[in-house]
């Protein structure tokens, strides 16, 4: 596939227990893609993910970023987990901040750099607010505000819809594939929901179950912009139970 | 002291947590206070009706009246008394807050110092105070030493042990997105570990402070120039029993007070907490 950002080599992880997590998980993501990892419950998704944004060492295996070796390294990833984590303490504007500030950028300079953000991020006029005056929506757009601002290679995103209402979810979808178009992202996405990877991304890299690793890459071949209304060509329908028979495939 | 203060005291921090979750309004103040209120006057009638109709010596048991009443005469030497208790109180307050944030930091910082000191901790509420205090007179003499000492010993448990708490009840995934920001261990203190505490340590806070007065006062009664526990004492020695209660009085204002006041700090410096 030619030009690749992020290679990840043959990773290995066990923990105390009777079954490895990672048994060798290997893909890669070219410059600009967008990868939906999807995998039955409890495979080990967020292990991978742990071990990919370095705040995990795997036991064998490596993750290169741009050719160079990227394990156990954070700075090339930016990391969104499933629950938006704003602190009560602070603004919105101060929590989409927090990784430049933490990094040692000063609080002026954090802040100029976040507000510009703020418009294309359904934001603005929320600056000063604190997040529980943000509806769920809004709270997901102000902590992916605070992944992007980092400004960092790769996007790592865990579930970050997962909690929001259908409705909101499925606008957030589309949302965010927008703002992908629009910013040139490297996007690393685990979903359970087959569907959300189908619609947002270019290919789905499918686990096993635990001990996992990856059954299939599927291509979704779908035109972008992508829009709602395709949920229900049959193209879509086909991705979604080529990747539901994948997903049931007996061990 | 101890066991019956403590658990006023804990039914006083409940009460004022759960009405805390309201935004508090006039009718709401009457609402909590009333009742408490109909209570004590209710108390103070059937006092002030047995004293008169059993006649009782003011000695034995003297009538809400005449505490009052004296009270008032003696008003001059009861602040006069009061002025030392609230020095000691706040000096040993606050050599309590730093020893139970030192030691409360110092333990989210080294984990081998949790397992090594939550036994010492624990073993620290376990001392007969009323024992160990004539001791501390002995080795440290009537200043103001022992009285902190005694003050600390009491008051730095809940504060110590709110705040181990509170750092470690942080959420997994902040610190994990905090070290996916590349946050040093100082830093994830800093901005998530440390503000994400204040609510339980100012609920621990409350607890400490209402120990703090009835602390203070216990150490002055063991020995001490001035103060209302040596007051106390000395008026007990006299049977001046409505001098006591009158001491008492002041001693359960200025714990009211100080309890009070920590919902005030709390609001200046955690804004955030509670509602918007």
């Amino acid at each position: 596939m030619g030009e690749t950002k992020v290679v990840i080599d043959d990773l290995r992880k066990s923990f105390p227990g009777p079954l490895p997590v990672l048994d060798g998980v290997a893909f890669d993501v070219a410059p600009g893609e967008f990868v939906s990892v999807i995998g039955p419950s409890g495979c080990g998704k967020s292990t991978l993910f742990d071990v990919i944004a370095g705040l995990e060492p795997p036991d064998a295996g490596r993750v290169l970023v741009d050719g160079e070796d990227a394990t156990g390294r954070v700075d090339p990833f930016a990391y969104m987990p499933q629950q938006d984590l704003l602190f009560p303490w602070r603004t919105v504007l101060d929590n989409t901040t927090l990784g430049l500030e933490v990094a040692g950028m000063r609080r002026r300079l954090a802040r100029e750099r976040a507000r510009p953000l703020f418009e294309p991020f359904g934001l603005a006029g929320f600056e000063d607010a604190r997040p529980r005056e943000l509806s769920g929506g809004m709270r997901q757009r102000a902590a992916l505000l605070r992944t992007v601002v980092q400004d960092r290679p790769v996007l790592l995103l865990d579930e970050p819809f997962g909690a929001l209402d259908s409705l909101t979810r499925t606008d957030m979808q589309t949302w965010l594939d927008g703002m992908r178009t629009r910013f040139d992202w490297t996007v690393l996405l685990i979903t359970h929901d087959i569907r959300e990877a189908v619609y947002l991304s270019d290919r789905v890299v499918v686990l096993g179950p635990r001990p996992t690793r990856v059954r299939r890459n599927v291509v979704i071949e779908l035109p972008r912009p992508r829009h709602h209304e395709m949920i229900t060509s049959p193209r879509f329908s086909a991705l979604e139970a080529e990747l539901d028979a994948v997903l049931r495939e007996p061990s | 002291m101890s066991p019956r203060g403590g658990a006023v005291a804990r039914i006083r921090t409940h009460r004022a947590r759960d009405s805390h979750t309201r935004r508090p309004r006039l009718a709401g103040v009457v609402g909590r206070v009333g009742p408490s209120l109909v209570l004590v006057l209710v108390g103070l009638g059937v006092w002030q009706g047995y004293v008169t109709a059993a006649g009782l010596r003011p000695q034995v048991l003297p009538s809400p009246l005449r505490v009052v009443e004296q009270g008032w005469a003696f008003r001059e030497e009861i602040w006069a008394n009061t002025v030392p208790t609230l020095q000691v109180t706040a000096v040993g307050f606050v050599a309590s807050l730093v020893l139970g944030w030192t030691l409360a930091v110092a333990v989210d910082f080294v984990p081998w110092l949790r397992r090594a000191l939550t036994p010492l901790l624990v073993a620290s509420q376990t001392l007969p105070i009323i024992a160990i205090a004539p001791l501390l007179i002995i080795w440290f003499g009537f200043g103001l030493l022992p009285k902190v000492v005694v003050i600390a010993l009491v008051t730095f448990f809940p504060i110590a042990v709110g705040l181990i708490e509170g750092f470690a009840a942080t959420d997994r995934d902040a610190t994990n997105l905090l070290r996916s920001m590349g946050a040093s261990r100082w830093r994830q203190f800093r901005y998530v570990r440390l503000p994400g505490a204040l609510p339980r340590f100012f609920t621990a806070l409350r607890i400490g402070i209402t120990y703090a007065v009835t602390g203070a006062i216990f150490a002055e009664y063991v020995g001490a120039t001035a103060g209302l526990g040596i007051f106390m004492n000395l008026q007990k020695n006299s049977f001046r029993t409505d001098l006591v209660l009158a001491a008492v009085v002041v001693t359960a204002t200025l714990s009211v007070t100080l309890f009070a006041l920590t919902y005030v700090v709390e609001r200046l410096v955690i804004p955030w907490n509670g509602h918007g």
